[in-house]
Formats: structure tokens, C-alpha cells, sequence
């Protein structure tokens, strides 16, 4: 190995079980440092990365400090995430047996991930520092009745086009963009695809036949063939 | 077939709406030229709106979405084996470097680890897929300017390191070939010597490539010194990939966060230029497809013995948690997202692509550009289409 990478990642695989990452807890540090009681919630995951959830009035301000305090001075994306449970489940249940829409589910069920969370919808940001394999990754809460947080194009260029993405995916609002036209969608369509509750039409209209048309394996029960034939996988 | 008064009219607003796409358009602050959605320049459906003043771009839009596929959605309705299927298709010339970080993503949350053996096919048939995609662009870039020989012989080399993969994986472009756990077959007999024949093959298309396009002196006049992108705007728009290398920040996510990959265990060198016009960021490529070959021919001398599968349970539910994993693909950064909620299939999957923040910087870029230079800049960011709409 030539260009040995600097001695970074010191999670040696057989280490006993207390296994800290001094690199990201240093991170993390410096955002409860200027951000305060905006940090609502960290989590980190020792050698694969660091979650920082801020209030939803911090966001732009988390930008901020990402950029110009912890050195994160790379962009590399920003989306969300709905929390809410499909009501269409995976489409495994042929659409006649389902009623078309089906009941919402119960709104407790949105349960979130890494960093809490009190809301359905949360904005989910990743930025790097350049020349390492270090990341943060942001999430903030968005109201439910009021989907709306900061902007970060005014600290990162890009996030720009990625917050246009989010508005009509989610239908999430960034203030102080101005710019939030369509990217993907036509401009006159209706509905936040990759809300939960938006259907998958082309499931809905004609059931996915890799579930209904699954055939048994010859000669009967899982055990008998070993997992390693590399076979498994395709049903 | 009679039409009814809406269908008619519907028809007309289509025609109507056809036509002012593609006309030009002259008004009281300049010219508005429309490139695309299918113009020979944008190679794809991707359509730049841009204001001239005179020969002068004082400001171009880009438009997205016409190859829009909703993989994001579609991955919520697919178990996690399938998914590989659909990521084939994002980057399409690189196609097995797209499964990888799905599939690392998938058995970090797994704790699953590939044994070495398949580890190191992964970063080989990774590798191919680079040299594959981006032998092509070499091709390419020179079509755009003007140059046809230098295409012809890019599909006839390239074409040797696609025969291997596909001797491999029994795939040209979509090999869905990646598992969680390993990989689905071993090498075939006698692919290593055929492989580091092609690689010798592809060096010398490099060398040849060298001469023929970067050596050429209206190539150079062509792309040096225009469309230069700085250190802080390229990492502030995200821009990956030789776009971010040939502006001079040395950062390569094989070097610097390896994940699961053997990229460590190799003698390589990360190329950075420090211009950041549309030349460096064509060079930079040049030279990784060069180290490229001599990572394959490394990997394949050095390529261990054992098993290419761990045991992984017969059907695969992913436990809850979020992971993300970022491998260098061809065009740059891919990363996948994964949230999974103990399921058959990803709860949400985030695809970063690299083209998506790679042509988001055209807008600013393109500002004061001269009309031929908007073909030079976007053939030297080099996207995608399927990676910018997934």
C-alpha cells in the first residue's frame, strides 16, 4: 500500500466491546458547542457515522456551523425521510382484496430512526470533510401541519437543487429559496410522490407478479440446499 | 377516428408546447437558444435553456426529469436482492459499480462481511466497470468536439474489458451480479490472462488516446483554461469524481474510506490537477483509467483463494437501523442511504448519484461562456443521464 490513508479508524475489528470513535464524538462536540440546545438528539455508530438531530428554527444555522466550524465543507446531499408506515404495505396483497385508498395508518406508528425525532416528516442532510472519511449526517424535524425549515443554499451552492428535489418529492418548503420550480415532476403534478401515502399506481393497477407467481423449489423444504449456491436471492 | 373539441385542442397545445422547446426564441434582452431535450451535444434527454447576448451566455438553465424512473419509490416496493436489478440501470455504463455500494450499505446494517475472495472480485469487476465507462468518454469528449476516429476506437477497445465482464457475470451493461454476502459466481477458467491481455490492450488505447485528443491542439485551446471551476465552488456544490480531483482537492473514497472494498491492499496513486478548467478534469480521467488497468492487474495477480459467499440466511430481512455507504464510482460519489425497519425490503433508500451534483454546477458555470464552450464544459463534467434522473 502505497499512499497509506492517515492513521484514522481505529476500530480495530476483535477490540473489546467498549468501541468509541474519539474522531466523531471531537465532531460532535463542536455542534453542541455553537449550536447549544438546538442539538436535540446525537447518535453515533462507532466507524460508520454521526447523526445530529437539530431543532427545525436551527437548520439553516446547523448548515452554518457544518461548514464553517466542523470543516464539512462538502456538500453531498440533502433529502428527507417519511417516518409514516406505507398504508399500500409492499403491494404484496393483490388489489382486490384491499380497498382503494386504504385507511392511513395511526400517526403513533411513525416511529424514527437514528437521533429521535417527534415528527413524520424530517429533513435528512450529509456533509463531509474532504480528504477523509468523516460525514455528519443532520436531520431535522418538520412540522406536520407547517412543512416548512431554512434554506441552505446560501452556505452550500448545491443544496440548491437538492431542496427543489425534496419540495416536490415530499413537499417540504426551504424559505429564502426562491427557486423551487419542479426539477423532476411536471409542473402541474399533483401530489408528493415519495410521501407514504402516495400510491405506487402501476402496483395498484396490476399486482407484482414475483410475489403471486413464486413457485415452490423442487424437492420441498429451505434446508436442504445451502445457502453459499448462490441462487437464493432471485425468488 | 374522430376527435372531440378537447382532444383537439389538446392535441394543438401539444404541438403548440413542441414547438416552443425547440424554437429559438429572439427577445428585448437577447436570444434564448434551446439545447435538447434531444440535441447530439446533451448526449441524453437533458435540455440547457440559455440566454445569449450575442455569442454570450449571461445565463442557462438545466432541465431534468425526462428519464425520471422513481427508483427512490420503486426500492420501497422491492425486496433487497432486487434492488440490485434496479441500480444497474442508473449508471448505465458503469453498471456493476452501482450495485456495489447498495450491497455494502445493505450488509453494514447485516454486520455481514464478504469473504476475501469475493471482496476482492468486487473491487475488480468495480474497476472494469471504470475503465468501461470511462474509455468511453474519452470516445466521447473527442465526438464532441469535432473528432470521430477517437469514438470508434473507444467502442472497439472498450469493448474488450465489457467481453470480460461479461464472461464474468453473463451481463454487458446490467450485470446483477453483486450479493449480500458475496458475489453470485466465481471467475471463470482462463479470464485472468485474457483480463490482463485487455488491460495491456487498454493502456495502449490510453497512450494512443494521449496523443490523438489530449495531444491535440485544438483539443487543448478548446478546453484549457475554460469552464474552471475553483476548489470551494466544486466542494460547495458537492461535484465528485475527476470534476472534484481536477480542481485540485485530493479526495478519493477508495483511498480515504475504504469500505469492505480491497483497495488497500493496492499500489495505486490518486491523481489530482490543480487547473480546474474543462482540460484538467479530462485528464485526471485519462490517468484513472491508466491506474485503473494497474489495479486490475494487481488484483489480479494478488487474487485470493476461498470461499465467495458468507453465510447468509436463505431470506434476507435487514435489521432496523440507517447506514450509508459512498463508494468512487466512474462518474464520481454514489451513495446509498438505507433506512430499513427489519423488513424484506429498504423502508427508504436515498441514491446520491455523482451526476446529479455534478450538473448542478452547470448553471453557474456556464454564466459567460461562449456558445461552442457549453458542449466543452458539459462533455468535460461528464453525466450520465440515468445518474442524474435515477
Amino acid at each position: 500500500m502505497a499512499d497509506a490513508p492517515s492513521p484514522t479508524e481505529a476500530v480495530a475489528p476483535d477490540a473489546p466491546e467498549v468501541v468509541t470513535d474519539d474522531r466523531r464524538e471531537a465532531l460532535r462536540a463542536i455542534f453542541a458547542e455553537h449550536l447549544g440546545d438546538a442539538v436535540l438528539d446525537t447518535s453515533i455508530k462507532p466507524g460508520q457515522g454521526l447523526w445530529i438531530r437539530v431543532a427545525t428554527a436551527a437548520w439553516a444555522e446547523a448548515g452554518a456551523v457544518a461548514r464553517d466550524k466542523a470543516g464539512c465543507k462538502y456538500f453531498d446531499f440533502l433529502s428527507a425521510i417519511d417516518w409514516l408506515p406505507s398504508p399500500y404495505g409492499r403491494y404484496e396483497d393483490s388489489s382486490v382484496d384491499v380497498p382503494f385508498p386504504p385507511p392511513m395508518p395511526d400517526r403513533a406508528s411513525a416511529v424514527p430512526g437514528y437521533a429521535g425525532g417527534e415528527s413524520r416528516l424530517q429533513v435528512l442532510a450529509s456533509v463531509a470533510k474532504p480528504g477523509t472519511d468523516l460525514r455528519v449526517f443532520l436531520k431535522a424535524d418538520v412540522p406536520d401541519d407547517d412543512a416548512r425549515v431554512g434554506t441552505w443554499a446560501r452556505t452550500y451552492s448545491g443544496a440548491a437543487w437538492h431542496e427543489r428535489e425534496t419540495h416536490e418529492m415530499f413537499g417540504i418548503s426551504f424559505d429564502g429559496n426562491a427557486d423551487l420550480r419542479n426539477l423532476y415532476l411536471p409542473t402541474e403534478f399533483e401530489g408528493h410522490p415519495l410521501r407514504k401515502e402516495f400510491p405506487l399506481l402501476a402496483r395498484v393497477v396490476k399486482p407484482w407478479p414475483g410475489i403471486v407467481d413464486v413457485e415452490p423449489m423442487p424437492g420441498g423444504d429451505d434446508d436442504e440446499e445451502p445457502a453459499v449456491d448462490g441462487e437464493e436471492g432471485d425468488a | 377516428m374522430t376527435l372531440t373539441d378537447a382532444q383537439q385542442l389538446g392535441y394543438i397545445n401539444a404541438q403548440a408546447a413542441d414547438g416552443r422547446v425547440n424554437v429559438e426564441l429572439e427577445t428585448d434582452d437577447g436570444m434564448v437558444l434551446n439545447m435538447g431535450p434531444q440535441h447530439p451535444a446533451t448526449h441524453g434527454t437533458l435540455r440547457i435553456v440559455a440566454r445569449l447576448d450575442g455569442e454570450q451566455v449571461t445565463s442557462a438553465d438545466v432541465m431534468c426529469g425526462y428519464m425520471h424512473r422513481g427508483y427512490e419509490k420503486l426500492c420501497e416496493v422491492r425486496s433487497y436482492p432486487q434492488v440490485t436489478t434496479l441500480v444497474n440501470r442508473i449508471d448505465w455504463l458503469g453498471s456493476f459499480a452501482n450495485e456495489v455500494p447498495f450491497i455494502l450499505a445493505a450488509e453494514q446494517l447485516m454486520e455481514v462481511e464478504a469473504p476475501p475472495r469475493a471482496q476482492w472480485i468486487r473491487t475488480l469487476l468495480f474497476e472494469l466497470s471504470r475503465i468501461a465507462n470511462v474509455s468511453l468518454f474519452i470516445g466521447d469528449l473527442a465526438l464532441q468536439l469535432g473528432a470521430q476516429t477517437p469514438a470508434f476506437y473507444a467502442f472497439r477497445d472498450r469493448e474488450f474489458v465489457l467481453n470480460q465482464i461479461e464472461s464474468v457475470t453473463g451481463g454487458r451493461f446490467h450485470p446483477n451480479f453483486d450479493r449480500i454476502g458475496g458475489l453470485k459466481d466465481d471467475l471463470p477458467k482462463g479470464w485472468i490472462a485474457e483480463t490482463k491481455a485487455a488491460m495491456v490492450r487498454l493502456r495502449g488505447f490510453c497512450d494512443e488516446m494521449e496523443g490523438l485528443v489530449y495531444g491535440n491542439e485544438i483539443f487543448q485551446t478548446r478546453t484549457r483554461g475554460i469552464g474552471i471551476i475553483p476548489a470551494h465552488v466544486a466542494q460547495s456544490y458537492g461535484l465528485s469524481g475527476a470534476n472534484l480531483r481536477g480542481s485540485g482537492v485530493d479526495w478519493d473514497l477508495r483511498r480515504d474510506a475504504n469500505v469492505g472494498l480491497a483497495y488497500d491492499q493496492l499500489d495505486w496513486k490518486v491523481w489530482t490537477h490543480p487547473d480546474g478548467d474543462s482540460y484538467a478534469r479530462c485528464w485526471v480521467r485519462l490517468q484513472e483509467v491508466r491506474e485503473a488497468t494497474k489495479m486490475v492487474d494487481q488484483l489480479c495477480d494478488g487474487m485470493p483463494a476461498g470461499p465467495i459467499m458468507a453465510k447468509v440466511p436463505r431470506i434476507i430481512k435487514v435489521p432496523s437501523g440507517e447506514a450509508y455507504i459512498a463508494t468512487e464510482n466512474p462518474l464520481g460519489q454514489m451513495g446509498y442511504y438505507v433506512v430499513s425497519k427489519g423488513d424484506t425490503g429498504p423502508f427508504r433508500v436515498k441514491i446520491r448519484s455523482a451526476s446529479f451534483n455534478n450538473i448542478s454546477v452547470a448553471p453557474w458555470l456556464l454564466r459567460g461562456v461562449y456558445v461552442p464552450d457549453i458542449i466543452t464544459i458539459l462533455a468535460s463534467l461528464y453525466f450520465i443521464l440515468g445518474d442524474i434522473d435515477r
